[in-house]
C-alpha cells in the first residue's frame, strides 16, 4: 500500500502512468459518450409529462454528479498536499479545478436550457442552483488563487485551505432539495429502495454517468501530464522518457 | 429509434432547439477542455525534444577540440 502511494507521488512514474492511461481512456471515453448520447437523444422514449425536453437529463445529471465528486477529489488532494507536502498532490489539485469548473458550467447551462421549457424560466434562485453556482465560484477561486502566487508552495497551500473550507458546500448541494422548497425533484436513483425511473431511461443515464466519470479521469490525467511536461522540462528523466 | 424521420428528431415536437443546443454547448465545452491541454502538451514535448537534439549536437564539439 505504501509503495503504491509512494509511486503515485513520483513524477516520473506518474508521467508514464498518465501517458499510458490517456492512450487507453481516450477512445473508450469518446466511444461511451457518443454511444450514451445517441441512446439518450434518439432511442430512449420521451417522458410522458415533459416530452422530449427531458433528454437533457443525460448530460445535465452526469455533469452535475461528476462536478460534485470532482470537488471531493480536489479537496482530498488539497488535504494530502497540506499534510504530507507531496508535489503530485498540488499538481492533481491544480488539474482538477478547471475540469470541475467546466463540468459545473455545463450543469448550470444545460439546467437553464432545460428550465425554460419545463419551469418557464431560464434561471431561478432555487437552493440547488444557487449552491451549484457557489461550487462554480469555488472552482474558479482555486484556479485564480493558483495564478495569484509566484511561490508555488504558497499557492498550493492557499488553494488547499480554500478547497477544504469549500467542502462544506457539497453536503448542502446534496441535501438542498430536501432542506428547502425547491423546483428540483428529490433524487430518483437510490442505492437503497425503489428507483423512481424506468429502465429504458435509467440505462442510458447510467452509461452517461459512467462516461462522464471516465471523461473526468481523462481530462485530469491529460492536465497533470501537461503540467509535468511544463514543470520538469529541464529534467533528465523527462528527456529520456520522451527520447 | 424513437423518431420517425430526421426532421422529427431535429424538432422533437417543439423541444428540439433546447435539447440540441444543450448537447452542442456541452460537447463544445468538453472538447475544448480536452484538446487545449493535449495541444499544449504536444507543443511542450516537441520543444523539449528540439532542445535535447540541440544539446546532443553541441556536445561532441565541446569534447573533441578539433578546430576546423
Amino acid at each position: 500500500m505504501w509503495a503504491f502511494i509512494h509511486k503515485f507521488g513520483s513524477p516520473p512514474w506518474f508521467f508514464r502512468f498518465a501517458s499510458t492511461a490517456v492512450r487507453w481512456l481516450l477512445p473508450v471515453v469518446i466511444g461511451a459518450l457518443v454511444f450514451g448520447a445517441v441512446w439518450g437523444l434518439l432511442y430512449a422514449p420521451p417522458d410522458f409529462r415533459q416530452g422530449n425536453s427531458y433528454r437533457i437529463i443525460f448530460i445535465h445529471v452526469p455533469s452535475a454528479v461528476v462536478a460534485l465528486a470532482g470537488y471531493y477529489v480536489m479537496a482530498s488532494a488539497g488535504l494530502v498536499s497540506l499534510v504530507w507536502k507531496i508535489k503530485m498532490a498540488d499538481t492533481a489539485m491544480r488539474a482538477v479545478a478547471p475540469v470541475g469548473a467546466a463540468l459545473t458550467f455545463v450543469a448550470l447551462v444545460t439546467g437553464a436550457i432545460w428550465g425554460k421549457p419545463t419551469w418557464g424560466a431560464w434561471w431561478v434562485w432555487d437552493a440547488r442552483i444557487t449552491s451549484m453556482l457557489i461550487l462554480f465560484f469555488l472552482y474558479l477561486g482555486v484556479i485564480a488563487l493558483f495564478e495569484a502566487y509566484d511561490n508555488k508552495a504558497a499557492a498550493a497551500k492557499a488553494c488547499a485551505v480554500l478547497s477544504l473550507v469549500g467542502t462544506v458546500n457539497i453536503p448542502i448541494i446534496y441535501k438542498s432539495v430536501d432542506w428547502w422548497y425547491s423546483l428540483h425533484q428529490p433524487a430518483s436513483i437510490k442505492f437503497t429502495g425503489e428507483t423512481a425511473i424506468d429502465a429504458s431511461m435509467l440505462y442510458p443515464l447510467l452509461v452517461m454517468i459512467a462516461a462522464f466519470y471516465g471523461l473526468f479521469a481523462l481530462l485530469v490525467l491529460v492536465n497533470m501530464r501537461t503540467e509535468l511536461l511544463a514543470t520538469y522540462r529541464q529534467s533528465a528523466w523527462l528527456r529520456s522518457e520522451l527520447g | 429509434m424513437y423518431f420517425d424521420s430526421v426532421n422529427a428528431a431535429l424538432t422533437m415536437e417543439g423541444h428540439g432547439a433546447f435539447v440540441w443546443s444543450a448537447y452542442v454547448i456541452t460537447f463544445l465545452v468538453l472538447a475544448f477542455m480536452l484538446v487545449q491541454p493535449l495541444l499544449r502538451g504536444r507543443r511542450l514535448a516537441r520543444a523539449i525534444r528540439a532542445e535535447q537534439r540541440r544539446q546532443a549536437a553541441e556536445l561532441p564539439a565541446e569534447g573533441g577540440g578539433h578546430a576546423p
